[in-house]
């Protein structure tokens, strides 16, 4: 298997070990004696494979419902491809998370719509918002449909599969030239919310905009996303998942694995190779390869953790 | 060459009623500012009491112009613009909410 391969050897648990992927097929993470590992690029079907027993559970992400511009004038369209390609999957997952940017103008069909669709899934969703999702004047259309039994903006936590699933909001109240924004309310809630959790237990931060710093001169980080990385340092096992950035990218640091998903609707640039962050316009036969969906399987006796990125198609 | 809306139409009738006919230059009173690749262009700019600034997003993502306390704007889809008129003296520092490291700035004199 060629590619992407961290520290056979010589790589004790404390070393910060740090890696970046920029877009691949599918990259496989295990993590061993606590040191996670990339086993490289691979296709879906040993993706597939892979990921047979333990807890699987899908992210997709950046659906964008009500965008239509050349870079997709169809983005309802590829979502509905990316729930056939999670109906097609051979294994059901138990169940998924969406990391924002349902919509893109926040408007009351553009839910509707996106929902029609997820629901063709017949999985339980669980929602955070991005910007997108937050445009209408009170914020409401979010807040009905999803942000029922949440806190403040809208965030929650859950546990499934002996696994700590927190979904965090970092989209509101945005301050002039920061970045993504989760505020002292919600980093109070999460400390409270991780006290008495067994440092055992795996961990996993859901938000929409990356949480680690990406690039923020495109405003990709969260200004105190390391307030809430603070809180989960003494969890053996903690993975971070994010959109926002319509790009596959990871990073490992510590016992920590951060994983951005693609978007069902259009690819953005990689971090300063354009002169903004906007849709990316791509050959109509390409679009397809850089959009998809991402599955996590978790193997929790055996200490392993893998993500799998699945494109709509190539 | 694009269409003028009727909006569009109003604030230039309302520009041209206002200024006495010999000096009247469009530019004096009303400015603009274009929003492309996620950039206030220009990003600052200074004007006269009574201008009217008038922000056309260009880019197919949404953006805002907010300044705290003095002014905000909806969600401004592709070619969706926004006017505000300034009547106070001052700086006046804004940014998108939406993407905050986007700012600019309107200098009033
Ligand atoms: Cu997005």
């Amino acid at each position: 298997m060629s590619g992407h391969d961290h520290g056979d050897d010589g790589v004790s648990r404390r070393k910060v070990l740090e890696c970046m992927t920029w877009a691949g097929t599918g990259v496989l993470w295990t993590i061993t004696g606590g040191v996670p590992r990339s086993l490289g690029i691979i296709d879906s079907a040993e993706a597939a494979t892979a990921a047979a027993p333990g807890m699987t559970f899908l992210q997709i992400s950046d659906s964008h419902v009500g965008f239509d511009k050349p870079a997709n004038p169809n983005a309802l369209g590829t979502l509905e491809e990316a729930v056939n390609k999670i109906n097609a999957m051979p294994a059901k997952p138990s169940f998924m998370i969406h990391t924002g940017d349902i919509t893109h103008l926040s408007k009351a069909a553009e839910f509707d719509n996106a929902d029609r669709i997820i629901s063709q899934s017949k999985l339980d969703v669980h929602y955070v918002p991005g910007e997108h999702d937050f445009l209408d004047e009170e914020v409401k259309f979010y807040r009905e449909r999803y942000g029922r039994g949440t806190k403040g903006a809208g965030w929650y936590s859950f546990d499934a599969g002996g696994v700590h699933f927190v979904g965090l909001v970092n989209v509101v109240d945005l301050k002039a030239g920061g970045l993504g924004n989760l505020g002292a309310e919600q980093l109070a809630w999460l400390e409270d919310d991780l006290r008495g959790k067994s440092k055992s237990t795996p961990i996993v931060l859901f938000a929409h905009i990356p949480l680690w710093t990406v690039y923020p001169e495109w405003g990709w980080g969260t200004e105190d996303g390391g307030r809430a990385l603070e809180y989960v340092k003494g969890f053996g096992s903690v993975t971070v998942l994010n959109g926002h950035i319509h790009q596959v990218m990871q990073k490992v640091e510590g016992n920590v694995t951060f994983h951005t998903a693609r978007s069902t609707a259009f690819p953005q640039p990689a971090p300063g190779t354009a002169s903004s962050p906007g849709p990316m316009k791509v050959e109509d036969t390409k679009l397809r390869s850089m959009l998809g969906v991402a599955s996590i399987n978790f193997k929790q006796n055996e200490q392993r953790l893998a993500i799998i990125d699945t494109p709509l198609q190539g | 060459m694009k269409t003028l809306n009727r909006r569009d139409f109003g604030v230039a009738v309302a520009a041209a009623i206002l200024l006495p006919v010999t000096t009247a230059r469009a530019d004096d009173t009303n400015m603009e500012v274009h929003i492309d690749n996620f950039v206030f262009q220009p990003p600052e700019l200074t004007i006269k009491v009574g201008t009217t600034v008038t922000w056309t997003n260009r880019d197919d993502i949404p953006h805002t112009v907010v300044s705290a306390g003095k002014f905000r704007s909806k969600a401004l889809d592709t070619d969706d613009k926004f006017t505000f008129t300034f009547t106070d003296a001052g700086d006046y520092k804004y940014f998108c909410s939406l993407h905050p490291h986007m700012t600019g700035m309107i200098k009033v004199e």
